[in-house]
């Protein structure tokens, strides 16, 4: 199911050409009205108007959320204020906030490119989806929402929060279709246990899920608790907001939406582009924004490109799922550590979403990891020699995966908090 | 010939076995005989009780991770020598004690000995011809 076929399917080399007339604008648009791209140009003597090929994007400067942040509020909008119909603004919880902008064609274009993913997720007009997103300056709530009517399915903007409530309607009205984070999803199932409610009886068929990073081990324990197909979906509040990528029907990687997004894929540190199907980090420039364009943003999200055509018939190119942030990425004596590694291994252990947190702390001057993990009954013996062999295993396995040593500390279930929305499950206590 | 035994993981925290027996004891589940294992992390408590499927839900419903493990109980006179005769024969056979506790029963005769060995079956075997009295579920549970 498309949205928009003709654009969805559009053959590579007409796409290339739509992206690259769009990128002149774009460049041209920015360069003229934005101070801040206006004078980094002119330092670099970059001329908007020699843009040829989609390739010489590669010399123009990155836009780090930081420069979001100096020109905090309205300073990166490339139209007056009155041309602005909407403002959403990231939540700043790891400085200063940052603001964007929508006019009134950025709405249009967003809530089709929502409709995109819905509809490629297997969502219909005859569906009923719930969003528990939160509704504000977070662009989840609106974003889906918009997207959902749009495409004309039956719209019940519960927001965030009040699992009980939550589930109770979905009961009652009859939800077939669940927005909200992955970790979300899991914890609606275990207060659906809790509850004594069972999930199959429910009208539930699909979720959507995004806004933070997730594993395939999780999308299994979703779907066989909640009985659903989940799809992952890809959005950030600088770039837009939800629809800058999402899963079809396939469930094997997220569609960029490429007629309205330019992507790279980079090293972190070179910045130079990795080689296909290798992990990077994602830069996305905008190519029909108005209010608040960007140019090579750079997310912080790790993923990678997955190269070969996509059985569903869209030609937009996929990513694999975001595979944490570069700025999540830990350092520990030295060595860079993913949280998302770690998972993989607790999950080939447990066979379970292992439910973890890890502490860095650094004694002696020397870091020190701890894995937290709750015990669930597949990991749990009445034998102290295989409890502590389990351990042991657990440790090795880290070992190897991560080429650091790890403390392992078993911690009763439910005994972590469960995220809703970007968690960290990270708790680092080194004073540097 | 088996006995039906609760395990349940505990974090070394305080107050957690206070809340395991008093969510037991608002349950009406007796407990017949107990013992902690510990590490300076994490502890297995494992529980000999009355009604063994009642004392896995609600414990489950409290947010505890319980596994229900099978034990065999041996009943010996109260009296010096009873246990050493038991492993001897244990022994003898070749299988190995994987954790054992103990309690005497109401009238002070005799004790009780449970047991986890690494070969369970052998074990009955073993005892058995050696003429040991193996307790049945019904029996520790009306004890």
């Amino acid at each position: 199911m498309y949205w928009q076929k003709e654009l969805e399917c559009l053959p590579g080399s007409d796409l290339k050409k739509l992206q690259l007339q769009r990128l002149q604008r774009t460049l041209k648009r920015v360069g003229t009205n934005v101070p801040f791209y206006r004078n980094r140009f002119q330092k670099l003597k970059l001329d908007p108007n020699k843009v040829n090929s989609l390739d010489d994007i590669r010399r123009f400067p990155f836009t780090l959320k930081q420069d979001l942040r100096d020109n905090y509020p309205y300073g990166l909008f490339a139209v007056p204020l009155r041309d602005v119909v909407r403002v959403h603004s990231s939540s700043g919880t790891t400085g200063m906030a940052t603001v964007v902008g929508y006019s009134k064609n950025d709405i249009v274009n967003w809530s089709d490119l929502v409709a995109r993913i819905l509809c490629g997720a297997g969502v219909t007009p005859d569906d009923v989806i719930q969003i528990a997103f939160g509704y504000g300056l977070f662009t989840g709530g609106f974003g889906l929402h918009y997207g959902a009517e749009r495409l004309g399915a039956s719209v019940i903007p519960i927001s965030a929060g009040n699992t009980k409530r939550q589930i109770q309607i979905m009961q009652d009205f009859k939800t077939t279709a669940l927005v909200c984070t992955p970790s979300y999803a899991l914890k609606m199932a275990d207060v659906m246990m809790d509850m004594g409610i069972n999930p199959n009886g429910m009208s539930l068929r699909y979720g959507l899920f995004g806004a933070e990073p997730w594993s395939e081990a999780m999308r299994i324990e979703i779907n066989e608790r909640l009985g659903i197909r989940a799809t992952d979906n890809y959005g950030l509040s600088e770039v837009m907001g939800p629809g800058v990528a999402g899963e079809c029907h396939e469930c094997n990687g997220l569609h960029v939406n490429e007629d309205h997004f330019y992507v790279e894929i980079l090293d972190p540190k070179t910045l130079e582009p990795v080689a296909p199907g290798e992990v990077g980090e994602l830069v996305i420039t905008t190519l029909t924004k108005e209010a608040f364009p960007v140019i090579r943003y750079r997310t912080r999200d790790l993923t990678r490109f997955l190269p070969e055509p996509c059985p569903c018939g869209r030609t937009f190119v996929r990513m694999g799922r975001m595979m944490g942030r570069s700025d999540d990425m830990l350092i520990i004596k030295g060595v860079n550590v993913f949280p998302t590694q770690i998972e993989a291994v607790l999950f080939e252990i447990e066979g379970t979403e292992p439910h973890y947190r890890l502490i860095v702390e650094r004694e002696n001057n020397e870091d020190k990891l701890t894995v937290q993990v709750e015990v669930v009954e597949s990991m749990f013996f009445d034998q102290m020699k295989k409890q502590r062999a389990l351990v042991d295993t657990i440790k090795k396995r880290m070992a190897s995966e991560l080429g650091i040593g790890v403390q392992i500390k078993l911690v009763e279930e439910r005994s972590l908090e469960r995220f809703n929305g970007k968690g960290d499950r990270v708790i680092d206590k080194r004073k540097l | 010939m088996l006995v039906e035994q609760i395990a349940v993981f505990l974090e070394n925290k305080s107050g957690r076995l206070a809340e395991i027996t008093s969510t037991l004891a608002k349950n009406t589940i007796n407990i017949r005989a107990l013992s902690v294992a510990d590490t300076a992390d994490f502890g297995i408590l494992r529980l000999i009780v009355d009604k063994v499927e009642d004392a896995k839900t609600v414990l489950k419903e409290n947010g505890f991770t319980v596994g229900i493990t099978n034990v065999i109980a041996v009943e010996v006179a109260d009296k010096t020598g009873g246990l050493a005769s038991v492993l001897q024969c244990i022994q003898q056979a070749e299988i190995n004690v994987e954790y054992m506790y103990a309690f005497v029963n109401k009238t002070g005769e005799n004790a009780v000995l449970i047991f986890r060995f690494d070969k369970m079956e052998e074990a009955i075997k073993a005892l058995q011809k050696d003429n040991y009295v193996i307790l049945s579920r019904d029996t520790i549970c009306s004890l």
